[in-house]
């Protein structure tokens, strides 16, 4: 995999210039054409219509979605919708869940796999290369390899029925990718100054806490941001953890959504569905640039 | 100078816990889990030795060739099928769009990020007949077609699933080939049209072979993540109808945990793993060998 990263880096890194270098000199006006623009909008209505449905029926009555047409507006704007699901349908306690097991697990993960790359890609030592072969072999492997051992471990050590197996598993699955990037980052920092630091006194360990950290913040809150978005919507590794219902993450919960009502309540089911993708929209809308750039060059690497 | 860069204690300090946590959670359970492909059991009951039983079980089942033969048909119809439209919609934002393909580019990458559980749930209700008419077949009924009850037969709910998984994923390919596009230098484009090649012709012999590492890597990436799918397929049709849309994944998940053989399970998952490196080994070779001649 490492060989096929020479050509491409460049072009991630092209992409940031993107937009002054690609409109230069090229034939025919902006979206002059008309199939273009009928191509244009197609792509809108085929992305946004799904979103505007989905959030018109969550605002719908139960007898209102079924029995009048999928096209119409909501007859009462049932806000109500968004309590019942977040109280009734649980998603409160989920969505708390979620949290419980994202922001830990980020965290070990940062900081695991950041003083990992340091240690990969600034140290100098026999065996390095090596040890990072070892953590991206992680990434080619399927999660079901190593799904029914951890069962095992969770049960016997009495670690299920608690958070810690999701946050276990996440920190261990997500360090592959973790530390690749931050080491690839790494890359970019001249050894000297590391090595100027420490003639100044200070120990190795002090100047990757001081003087390396600051120098990638970027890059964190980029391998954050990806690895946020991974184990936010996870559903298979929630799946196999949470026996127990009071543990579900939102997509598990999300997933059997219906169970908690009885009967099906289309309107909260909707409205779950909604908070679900809205809470993902919220953090696109600030970071989109980020969260493109970081999700490609992740895919990039790997 | 290299002395403190070459201390060995700080060297394990900073990669110990990360080392320790990796082989614990991945490469630890990796091998325990071959163990398990040699057994008979699960956590609850203990597990007894089954010699090779589950391979031999493996060859003869008719549900895993289904599952494998469904994984594989389903890796190679969304890899291609994401990859094109996302190189599609990269020309229409180098060629066509220029300077306004920002806004664009930002509105299809969003479906990316959303949890897969809710775009599943979303699509099942937007294809569904009943017990509401869904906009897929409201439409469908508006020009005079009668409805589809695309959940009801394997073959209609695989296209369902390629349809949403390229819906989710086009935008993140279109990005990712924008950025080869956007490195092919503007002189380079510019002799070739003065030699008289313009929109297919440019294309075809100028733009692919020049975009052909990224479109590689990406095939690569496609594949890799395709033959592992899941959430996806849970989400929208749960493996249904019957088995009809049961990839190897969703088939181990359901052995182990459903029917709780922990052993034959482990037997299914190793099964994917070999699948994924053989695949992933093709690939790469394949686009050695392109990148070579082009």
């Amino acid at each position: 995999m490492a060989t096929i990263d020479t050509p491409v880096k460049t072009s991630v890194g092209g992409s940031g210039h993107a937009p002054v270098r690609a409109p230069r000199a090229r034939r025919g006006r902006p979206g002059s054409r008309l199939w273009v623009k009928v191509v244009v909008a197609v792509l809108l209505v085929v992305e946004v219509y799904p979103m505007i449905w989905m959030f018109l029926t969550s605002l719908k009555s139960n007898d209102d979605y079924l029995n009048n047409s999928t096209w119409s507006l909501p007859t009462t704007w049932e806000w109500s919708n968004y309590t019942e699901a977040w109280t009734t349908g649980n998603i409160g306690l989920y969505v708390q869940n979620s949290l419980l097991a994202v922001v830990p697990a980020l965290a070990l993960m940062l900081l695991l796999g950041t003083a990992a790359g340091f240690a990969l890609q600034v140290m100098v030592w026999k065996g390095r290369s090596l040890t990072l072969l070892v953590f991206l072999a992680g990434m080619m492997v399927p999660p079901q390899m190593i799904l029914l051992p951890l069962f095992t471990v969770y049960f016997q050590t009495g670690l299920s029925g608690t958070l810690w197996p999701l946050i276990l598993t996440y920190t261990g699955t997500g360090l592959p990718l973790t530390v690749f990037m931050m080491a690839t980052y790494y890359r970019s920092v001249p050894r000297e100054l590391f090595e100027a630091a420490t003639i100044d006194g200070a120990g190795i360990l002090r100047a990757f806490w001081t003087i390396s950290l600051p120098l990638v913040r970027n890059a964190l809150l980029t391998v954050g941001l990806v690895q946020f978005f991974f184990i936010w919507n996870d559903l298979l590794i929630a799946l196999t953890f949470t026996n127990n219902q009071d543990l579900r993450t939102i997509q598990v919960g999300l997933l059997n959504f219906t169970g908690d009502f009885g009967a099906t309540q289309y309107g909260p089911l909707f409205a779950a569905i909604c908070i679900n993708v809205f809470g993902t929209l919220v953090i696109y809308l600030f970071l989109n640039q980020k969260v493109m750039k970081g999700l490609t060059s992740g895919a990039l690497k790997g | 100078m290299h002395r403190v860069l070459g201390d060995r204690r700080a060297i394990a300090l900073l990669l110990g816990p990360a080392l320790l946590v990796y082989s614990l959670i991945m490469l630890v359970p990796m091998v325990w889990s071959l163990g398990y492909s040699f057994t008979k059991g699960n956590t609850i009951n203990g597990f007894t030795g089954n010699g090779v039983a589950n391979f031999s079980r493996l060859l003869d089942d008719p549900a895993v060739h289904d599952a494998l033969w469904f994984t594989l048909k389903y890796a190679v119809v969304v890899t291609a099928g994401q990859v094109a439209a996302g190189y599609l919609l990269a020309l229409l934002y180098v060629f066509f769009l220029k300077r306004a393909s920002a806004l664009v580019r930002t509105l299809v990458f969003f479906p990316v990020v959303l949890p897969t559980v809710a775009v599943g749930l979303l699509f099942q209700k937007f294809f569904q007949v009943a017990p509401q008419t869904g906009p897929v077949n409201s439409l469908l009924n508006a020009v005079g077609i009668d409805s589809i009850d695309f959940f009801g037969s394997a073959g209609s709910a695989f296209w369902v699933l390629i349809a949403m998984d390229i819906w989710r994923s086009m935008g993140f390919y279109a990005v990712l080939l924008f950025a080869g596009l956007v490195d092919i230098p503007d002189e380079v484009l510019e002799s070739a049209r003065l030699d008289g090649a313009t929109g297919l012709r440019l294309v075809r012999h100028i733009v692919l072979p020049l975009s052909l590492p990224v479109l590689m890597s990406s095939l690569i990436f496609s594949v890799n993540g395709t033959l592992k799918v899941f959430d996806s397929i849970v989400a929208l049709t749960n493996g249904g109808p019957g088995t009809g849309t049961t990839p190897l994944t969703l088939y181990m998940f359901q052995t182990s945990f459903t029917y709780s053989d922990y052993g034959y399970g482990s037997t299914i998952a190793l099964l994917l793993t070999v699948v994924c490196l053989l695949v992933s080994l093709v690939v790469y070779r394949v686009s050695r060998r392109d990148l070579t001649e082009g």
